[in-house]
């Protein structure tokens, strides 16, 4: 349906100072929004640029020789956190993101939703500090593989039951109410049912949430620690190393080999960040135009 | 009964989220107690964090073993946390409100998804890759071209601003930096605010004889305040908690208070992760504990900011939704 125009007065009959007022307006908030699209620009130029002129093949096949070598151990470390986190995270995390979205209007779901959001709020430094007096020191687990996942497990734990929640809630209440007037119980109508319809929007929030520990740095840095060495499978008494590291330490050095390999991590991180954003972005939208 | 025991077991599995939160909170304010302790109420107020006589043995103080010497004050860390936050905000505020209403209102339907989602994509840029961006271009940006100006001009009437300007690390980059961080969050929700304002508002406004942007100014934006106060207690909850991006900008200043916009400062998040190997150092742990215990005041603030932040978008808004941010 097409609105019906409003009756306007010519550009002519309103005051001049109005005109010039509204001029004004949309001169200020475009030039806003250019900017912040500019500085966008500007951030991917000099991590694209200076990346892609860092980085080598032997950058991604060989271990870190103190300020130099390559990143093939930091990339491993990575994969090795963040994949510990999302198998800490993602029972735990769909399991109550089920109960905000199913049971929605009860009192602990409330709680839960509230405190999900809040936790998302809590400095990611805070959450390291507390995974290292807590378990690095009072454990005694020294810096290690179980440190660095369950703190990256405790950032990512809220996004996933959120985005689960939101997926859930796509779910046409139809589709609940034939389940159950065909006489399934709760559990059938939310695994059976509910669970895959909202499955492609579930795995599209814990790909996001990947991103997130993919790019975290301060819960790692003294949960994880760092190691020039692949990791030698060890879940705790054993630092790892891991990319986001390697761009916070190398650029402080004076080297122009170490620059290189934290131009070369920077690329590697928003890469991977970027691929997952965009194509989350693009199974939203195909779903959402279905 | 069976339906009962799947439904028990959700809740009882959703209890990790606030077992998570309170074991954090009780596990620092449990290990920081001995700091706690010692530093008392005096530790928000003292503007000196010394370690002491590390070579020293160490000595009974008010019931406590610590090195001679040593003080633990954190109010360079509070106003440099604050005023960077401050300055954050300032530029953030403007600019986000402008970025959503040209994108709700002037931008075409069919571009404005996409460009939102460029702009918000900053939102997903790693902390640690904002810092390599600030200390490798933006510094030495900031430094020779852009503070001298600011000193030359502005500098003349406030001594705030006044020269020297320094080498280009310090609170007002740490400020600008951040803005670009806080910035989306901001420019997201007030945009999506704007566009789910009804459409008759707009109207009735065009209607009166009001220009497109006075309809706007006038009528739709005093409409989202809520939506935007409470965008605003959000992005002001991650700029209190930034540490990378501040950590590779700031300047780590320690027991100075700025006297100037360009002077070195440090937060309290990046405090935590500049000083910690330093404060392994301290044979007797109360260096370590009273890090913990910038970690709980830290975490106490940003749980107050984000909680009063969710209950107006709540409540105001009416509303199960809010923006994962």
């Amino acid at each position: 349906m097409i609105p019906l125009a409003p009756a306007r007065r010519p550009a002519h009959q309103i005051r001049l100072s109005r005109r010039l007022a509204s001029l004004t307006g949309w001169t200020l908030t475009g030039a806003c929004l250019f900017a912040l699209a500019a500085l966008m620009v500007w951030i991917l130029e000099v991590v694209f640029v200076r990346g892609v002129t860092a980085l080598r093949l032997s950058v991604l096949t060989t271990i870190t020789q103190g300020t130099g070598g390559g990143l093939l151990n930091a990339i491993e470390g990575t994969l090795v956190l963040s994949a510990g986190a999302l198998l800490l995270a993602v029972p735990f995390g769909v399991a109550a993101g089920i109960y905000t979205a199913e049971y929605r209007f009860t009192r602990w779901a409330t709680t839960i939703r509230f405190l999900a959001d809040v936790l998302v709020g809590v400095p990611s430094i805070v959450v390291g500090y507390f995974g290292y007096v807590g378990m690095v020191e009072w454990l005694g687990w020294s810096f290690s593989v179980a440190a660095g996942s369950i703190a990256l497990a405790i950032i990512s734990l809220p996004y996933i039951c959120r985005t689960t929640e939101l997926a859930l809630r796509q779910v046409s209440n139809d589709l609940r109410d034939a389940a159950y007037s065909l006489g399934a119980n709760d559990r059938r109508v939310i695994l059976g049912v509910c669970l895959p319809a909202a499955l492609p929007a579930i795995l599209t929030g814990v790909l996001l949430a990947l991103a997130v520990s993919v790019g975290e740095t301060a819960p790692l840095l003294y949960t994880a620690g760092w190691s020039n060495y692949l990791w030698d499978g060890h879940l705790t008494h054993s630092p790892i190393g891991y990319l986001t590291y390697a761009i916070w330490n190398f650029i402080n050095e004076p080297f122009a080999e170490a620059n290189a390999l934290a131009y070369a991590a920077a690329l590697l991180v928003t890469g991977f960040v970027l691929i997952i954003n965009i194509a989350a972005r693009f199974m939203l939208d195909r779903r959402a135009r279905r | 009964m069976r339906a009962m025991k799947f439904r028990a077991w959700l809740a009882l599995i959703a209890g990790i989220l606030p077992a998570t939160l309170a074991a954090i909170v009780l596990f620092l304010a449990f290990y920081s107690w001995p700091a706690m302790h010692f530093n008392g109420l005096g530790f928000v107020v003292r503007d000196t964090w010394n370690l002491g006589n590390l070579y020293a043995n160490p000595i009974m103080r008010h019931g406590t073993q610590v090195q001679p010497g040593a003080t633990y004050g954190i109010l360079f860390l509070i106003v440099g946390t604050l005023l960077s936050t401050l300055i954050a905000l300032a530029i953030a505020l403007p600019m986000g409100i402008g970025a959503a209403i040209f994108l709700a209102e002037a931008v075409p339907e069919r571009l404005r998804l996409w460009i939102s989602f460029f702009v918000e994509l900053l939102m997903a840029i790693p902390s640690v890759v904002f810092g390599l961006w600030g200390y490798v271009v933006v510094i030495p940006f900031l430094g020779h071209h852009f503070y001298p100006l600011i000193a030359q001009s502005l500098g003349k009437a406030i001594p705030f601003f006044a020269a020297p300007t320094g080498s280009g690390y310090g609170l007002l980059t740490a400020g600008i930096v951040l803005s670009l961080m806080i910035v989306p969050i901001i420019a997201a929700t007030l945009r999506d605010a704007l566009v789910s304002q009804p459409a008759s508002l707009r109207e009735a406004a065009l209607g009166l004889g009001a220009t497109r942007f006075e309809a706007l100014w006038k009528v739709m934006l005093p409409g989202t305040r809520k939506t935007l106060i409470g965008a605003t207690f959000l992005a002001l909850g991650r700029a209190l908690g930034e540490t990378m991006a501040v950590l590779m900008v700031s300047g780590n200043a320690l027991n100075y208070l700025p006297h100037r916009i360009y002077d070195p400062v440090s937060t309290m998040a990046a405090f935590i992760v500049s000083q910690l190997d330093s404060a392994l150092q301290d044979p007797t742990g109360l260096a370590v504990r009273s890090l913990a215990e910038i970690a709980f005041v830290l975490a106490i603030i940003s749980i107050v900011v984000n909680a009063l932040a969710r209950l107006l978008l709540l409540v105001w808004n009416n509303s199960q939704r809010s923006v994962v941010v």
